[in-house]
């Protein structure tokens, strides 16, 4: 890897940062004025601008939720932050176009090799904006839009306001609330009828500047018997200061339509990250969330299916690994609202040092329907004493018809094992590592080839960060 | 050559528990140690093998030339040769003894060279055949569940396919009924060879019927008090530990 002197390189992939002039900034702190900044900087149609006012309101007038999560939320002061920084609105076609300052962050964190090799289409967002997206031409040649939601929402109104904020209602919680305010970036994806997209879709996130919120919106709607998988990536610089990450996702599965979700995150301990993520499956539609959670200061995510037609089936399979000092705070949501839908959640995590983890699960099937189904398993490993772990399971099952399954787990990794396998010359670092792997191995087996190694290379970089 | 222990203290929280121990393992040679339950047998194992409970306070480890207590880890004092296989081995969820194995055999490699796979298997099945272990234990996590004798026979294997300079067997015998002991005990034999010292520490004279010491050490209270040949297990066996503290007394 190059070495460049303006650049602060750390151990881990994710932690450098390189100076950029923004072209459009919203300044410091959350107002109107705000909102009309970055709709004048985005040309957005009155109704965005409506929507986002009125989503501006909700967020000020709900309360944090700290009665039932974490106080550390209380610790992010909205005044100091930046909502909006960009070099412009439109990403370029190709790398070649990408402005130099931005291009080697993402040649750095290898995303153009990774669009040659495997992907059908990539959005690279760099701050508020996407600086590149593009898609393989055969791709868009089958009626695939993969494009940011910008442009969604300018050039595919029809679809895009059909069910954007539908999924996820802007008060849904404090955080969805303020992404509709002032969200910027993600993708908005549409899968033709039938369309089964071969190669995984591939976003990824990079935060770039200190003091900044990232707030991207991704609208998904795979339409009748289509297929599409997407994966994300995010990494951030580590800074002294606190930055935010508030994402919505909102999925739409039609008929017989499959997505896969998949993330694989790697935030610096300085970010909070709150992420709204839900799935709409209609009738015989299958949604799966893979959601891989490591770092960031405190994460708040509980990705759900909502099961809305007959025979729809929901799948959330995460694994959260929470170092010194982190609070990874994750679980699940299944609501069934359709006769014999199927819900299956397997969530593992693993606490490290002062790390913390928290599964919170809620599934609920209505009184009135038949044959459905929900496994839970949720599986802890505690790596020495101080860790901590907490589940939360919600299950609320109305109706006789139905059955309901869970499981959990606690398994610890002691100094004592750990000194077991170094008298076999594993190392520290090293041993941990086996550890966390063995434990996570079956459900690694469900991901891409390339987002396993990526995962792998992950674990181990955080396992030789914790012993220092 | 040798595995030197010269005038070796140590204690765990106030406690001193070895209290100025010598001994030396010529390399080709199996000694064994014996001593009563408590006197720190166990102890002088995990001491050496680098234990994060226990504090050195005097004396020094030569393996060969080198220093044990300067290598601060113990992965790198078991990259050095030394491997022990102890009383109460460790379960470790979720990690494969295939796993385990081959990541302690990589570990052992340079930088950016891997393991062969095909030939890790092959090696591992020949030795796990040899210790008459299910070659399905090979995807089994370590220890979990095992009975007494099967976590034994699991250290024997791990030390057949580190091939280590030294090795220490903290009561490899117990737990193993007669069957699995001849068993064992040919792997261990099997280990016997001019480039590696062994050091088996047992409570019954039963296992040194099968792996023949060259010297019989007794341990009393932190240290090594007498020393001789392999009809000094005898004698132990038939007089019992008060004859070796008499004995010390009249000397004294
Ligand atoms: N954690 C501990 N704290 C205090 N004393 C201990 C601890 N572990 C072992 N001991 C003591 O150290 C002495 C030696 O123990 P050990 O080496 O296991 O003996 P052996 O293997 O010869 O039976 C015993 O008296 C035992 O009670
Ligand atoms: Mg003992």
């Amino acid at each position: 890897m190059e070495t460049k002197p303006d650049l602060n390189i750390d151990r881990s992939v994710g932690d450098f940062h390189y100076d950029v002039d923004y072209e459009f900034d919203a300044g410091i702190g959350l107002s109107e004025k705000t909102i009309d900044y970055i709709c004048d900087v985005k040309k957005d149609p009155d109704w965005i601008r409506e929507f986002r006012k009125e989503a501006l309101r909700k967020f000020n007038s709900m309360p944090m939720p700290t009665n039932w999560a974490s106080h550390d939320l209380d610790n992010i002061v909205f005044e100091n932050i930046r909502y909006y920084l960009s070099q412009g609105t439109q990403p370029k076609r190709s790398w070649d176009d990408v402005p130099e300052d931005v291009k080697r962050t993402f040649e750095r964190l290898g995303i153009p090799e990774q669009e040659r090799k495997f992907l059908a289409g990539v959005e690279a967002q760099f701050d508020s904006e996407a600086a590149y997206s593009n898609i393989k031409a055969a791709v868009g040649e089958q009626g695939v839009i993969f494009v940011g939601s910008t442009e969604g929402l300018h050039n595919h109104p029809e679809i895009f306001k059909k069910w954007f904020g539908k999924v996820i209602p802007t008060g849904d919680n404090k955080f969805s609330a303020l992404n509709s305010a002032v969200f910027s970036g993600g993708s908005f994806i549409y899968i033709p009828p039938g369309v089964k997209v071969k190669h995984p879709l591939q976003a990824y996130f990079r935060i770039n500047a200190e003091n900044f919120g990232q707030f991207e919106r991704t609208l998904i709607i795979a339409d009748e018997g289509s297929e599409v998988m997407y994966m994300e990536g995010c990494t951030a610089p580590k800074f002294e200061t606190s930055t935010l990450h508030s994402a919505v996702v909102e999925l739409v599965a039609l008929k017989g339509a499959k997505i896969q979700y998949i993330t694989v995150q790697n935030w610096s301990a300085n970010v909070f990250n709150l992420v709204t993520k839900r799935g709409l499956a209609h009738e015989e539609a299958e949604i799966k969330w893979i959601d891989c959670n490591i770092g960031s200061r405190l994460t708040m995510k509980y990705p759900g299916v909502i099961m809305k037609g007959r025979k729809a089936r929901g799948e959330v399979i995460s694994i959260a690994l929470a170092g010194d000092g982190q609070h990874q705070d994750t679980g699940a949501k299944m609501v069934h609202a359709a006769d014999e839908t199927t819900s299956n959640i397997v969530s593992k995590s693993i606490s490290l040092g002062s790390g913390r983890s928290t599964y919170r699960g809620l599934v609920q099937i209505g009184r009135h329907l038949k044959g459905c189904k929900n496994n839970t398993e949720c599986d802890a490993l505690l790596i020495n004493t101080e860790s901590r772990t907490d589940t939360y399971p919600a299950i609320t099952v109305r109706g006789k018809e139905n059955a309901c399954q869970h499981e959990a787990s606690v398994s610890k990794i002691s100094a004592e094992q750990i000194f077991y396998m170094q008298q076999r010359g594993i190392s520290e670092a090293a041993a941990m590592s086996l550890a966390v792997n063995g434990f996570v191995n079956d459900l690694v087996q469900q991901f891409p080839m390339e987002y396993s190694v990526e995962l792998k290379r992950l674990i181990d970089l955080e396992m030789e960060g914790s012993v220092g | 050559m040798s595995l030197k222990i010269e005038n070796l203290h140590a204690k765990i929280g106030d406690r001193e528990i070895l209290k100025g121990l010598n001994l030396e393992i010529p390399k080709g040679e199996v000694h064994a140690i014996m001593g009563k339950n408590g006197s720190g047998k166990s102890t002088l194992a995990k001491v050496m093998a680098g234990h994060p409970d226990y504090e050195v306070t005097g004396g020094q480890v030569l393996l060969d030339e080198l220093n044990l207590f300067e290598m601060e880890e113990p992965d790198q004092r078991a990259r050095a040769g030394l491997f022990v296989a102890f009383q109460y081995p460790m379960e470790i969820p979720g990690v494969t003894i295939a796993n385990f194995i081959r990541a302690a055999l990589q570990a052992r490699l340079p930088e950016g060279e891997e393991l062969d796979a095909v030939e890790y298997y092959h090696h591992l099945y020949e030795k796990m055949d040899m210790l008459k272990i299910d070659r399905k234990f090979t995807s089994r996590a370590v220890n979990e569940g095992f009975s007494g004798g099967e976590k034994k026979r699991c250290e024997v294997l791990q030390m057949a396919m580190l091939n280590p300079v030294y090795a220490v067997l903290d009561e490899t015998d117990s737990g193993l009924d007669i069957d699995a002991l001849r068993i064992v005990s040919e792997g261990v034999n099997a280990m016997r060879s001019p480039e590696r010292g062994l050091l088996v520490i047992t409570h019954y004279q039963r296992l040194l019927d099968y792996i023949v010491p060259d010297v019989v050490h007794v341990m009393v209270d932190g240290r090594i008090v007498m020393s001789g040949d392999k009809t000094l297990a005898h004698k132990l066996e038939a007089e019992g530990y008060d004859w070796v503290e008499k004995e010390i007394l009249q000397k004294a």
